[in-house]
């Protein structure tokens, strides 16, 4: 698979046009919702003369679509915002131009970035990159596929509730969900404020270091973003004590899935560090924490997609009620009302104390739990999702089921952890694995070094 | 002791009034459905004791982060911003009568 360094050096017309036209040859996955050929090409003459250099000078990427950037509209994946062209650039996309990278596409996702399979985009899935019978997981499905085709060496991702990690693991590329904080979430869609983050997907975990330190640092735009604090640091000592969480590991979760796990540790092992079962029971919980927190927290960042200011409205209101009302119900897709409609009941009153807020202090039970174990641990490990990549159709028509191929990697977006999915092997049947590395917070570029040490191992 | 949570049709109307949602009559079957569901499934927290614990709202150990009181705007102009207007005139945004 294609790494940055393959890119840098040359004509970054050649790297681009090339990259166009894998994008094309590779139609039928529909990773891509749009092309930014004609800003690419000048970005990229712009790169060849000289006029913008840097540590990625000419590379080509794919952002997914909830990123605002030039060059074509930022839909979220949905009909509300089906033609909104965004009036300014996310600072994760200004900070990799910056560094002379260039945007060739914007990336296929769950309508607002709501699924986990991209099976909720208003312009129809994206299949595995594996196995087009496949979903490409989701929500961040379309940068996930554009990375396993080799369309690009990385593109970037947002992660609420495991919307990289597990499309990385169901295409068998690295994902990156870094420390709440870490990167600015200026100029990207929000889904739920309190657990956002801004990653990245790349083909190796040298590549996602070199991405991770280009967009990480506080931004004055964005008042969640953490000091600075992220530099990637170049090994990591043997030794690492690290947690298997056996409730990732029971029956309930596929055999092949356990087994690739299972390998993942004896490398450890064979390499040095320390892996010991450990038990968290309240993961158990989480599920439900999530799907009370995130609806709250949608059914308040979706109110601002009322059909006025911009976005989509509808041709047939005849007053300001039916406008908001018909423009909201034409917009969004099923997933996304039965999110904001969740999010009004858990915060309406009368049901406030009994769900939001004792999700909340469940939440702080989560986070104390996690901490314990980090007094012992340097980091957990479990699998990335209970199974492979499931069939197309297959659990659409049932959220719950849905919701629960996120049981493992919520945990991490509750507490605002760093937790990355790096390819454990293949199923007999050929479909990826990853496994997942949860740290403390701040630990991201330890994580991503002993990742790093673990591979070609 | 779980209560098995029942959401009536009156409830999905009552859910989409407050969400500004004006649901067409097929999609509310099958709402009622999915959001009984899933407030049965997450009522499953009611089993862990919660008492005397603080909520977390949100998780970067931030407090109050200041700016100057400054105009700032973002360096886009106000034309840019009217022009995602789906209907203005005048620099200003047109809607439907209110009443």
């Amino acid at each position: 698979m294609s790494k940055i360094s393959d890119f840098l050096g040359k004509s970054a017309r050649q790297n681009v046009l090339e990259a166009l036209e894998r994008a094309e040859a590779k139609n039928e996955y529909h990773a891509l919702l749009s092309l930014t050929k004609d800003r690419a090409l000048e970005r990229a003459d712009a790169v060849d003369r000289g006029e913008i250099t840097g540590r990625l000078a000419g590379v080509p990427f794919v952002v997914k679509d909830n990123f605002l950037a030039y060059g074509a509209p930022t839909t979220a994946a949905s009909k509300i915002l089906e033609n909104f062209n965004a009036p300014l650039q996310a600072t994760a996309v200004e900070k990799l131009e910056a560094e002379g990278a260039i945007c060739i596409g914007k990336a296929n996702l769950d309508a607002f970035a709501h699924g986990g399979s991209t099976e909720n985009s208003a312009f129809g899935p994206t299949l595995n990159a594996f196995d087009k019978e496949r979903v490409a997981g989701g929500s961040s499905g379309g940068s996930a596929v554009v990375t396993a085709l080799d369309i690009v060496p990385f593109a970037l991702g947002s992660d609420t509730g495991g919307s990289i990690r597990e499309p990385a693991s169901f295409n068998g590329v690295v994902g990156v969900k870094p420390t709440y904080g870490t990167v600015s979430r200026y100029g990207v869609v929000a889904m739920a404020s309190s657990t956002d983050v801004i990653g990245c997907f790349t083909t190796d975990v040298a590549d996602s270091e070199l991405v991770m330190d280009i967009m990480a640092g506080q931004d004055k735009k964005d008042m969640t973003t953490l000091p600075d604090f992220f530099s990637p640091i170049s090994d990591v000592k043997s030794g690492q004590k690290i947690g298997l969480i056996k409730e990732f590991m029971t029956d309930d979760v596929d055999t092949e899935v356990r087994a690739l796990t299972t390998k993942y540790v004896e490398k450890l092992r064979t390499n040095g560090h320390i892996v010991e079962e450990i038990s968290l029971p309240i993961v158990a919980h989480t599920l439900a924490m999530y799907y009370i927190i995130v609806p709250a927290e949608v059914s308040s960042n979706l109110a601002r997609y009322d059909g006025i200011r911009y976005g989509k409205r509808s041709d047939g209101a005849k007053n300001l009620a039916q406008l908001y009302g018909m423009s909201r119900d034409e917009g969004f897709m099923t997933e996304n009302k039965r999110r904001i409609m969740i999010g009004s009941y858990v915060l309406s009153s009368g049901f406030f104390d009994a769900y939001y807020l004792k999700a909340q202090k469940a939440r702080t039970l989560l986070i104390n739990d996690f901490n314990k174990l980090f007094t012992d641990y340097d980091a957990l490990i479990g699998p990335v999702s209970p199974t492979p990549a499931f069939k197309l159709g297959e659990n659409d028509s049932d959220p719950i089921k849905m919701y629960l191929a996120d049981v493992m990697t919520v945990p991490a977006s509750l507490a605002g952890l760093p937790a990355l999915s790096v390819p454990a092997g293949n199923t007999d049947a050929g479909l990826p694995v990853g496994v997942q590395l949860i740290g403390p917070r701040r630990s991201d570029a330890k994580l991503l070094a002993l990742a790093k040490s673990m591979e070609d191992k | 002791m779980v209560v098995m949570t029942q959401i009536s049709i009156d409830d999905v109307q009552h859910l989409a009034q407050l969400s500004s949602l004006q649901l067409d009559d097929s999609e509310i079957e099958g709402l009622r459905n999915d959001l009984s569901n899933i407030l049965n499934y997450v009522q499953q927290l009611g089993e862990l004791d919660t008492s005397g614990v603080e909520p977390t709202y949100q998780v970067t150990d931030l407090e109050n982060v200041w700016r100057d009181d400054v105009v700032d705007d973002y360096g886009i102009d106000r034309d840019r911003l009217l022009a995602l207007a789906p209907a203005s005139d005048k620099n200003q945004i047109k809607v439907p009568k209110v009443l």
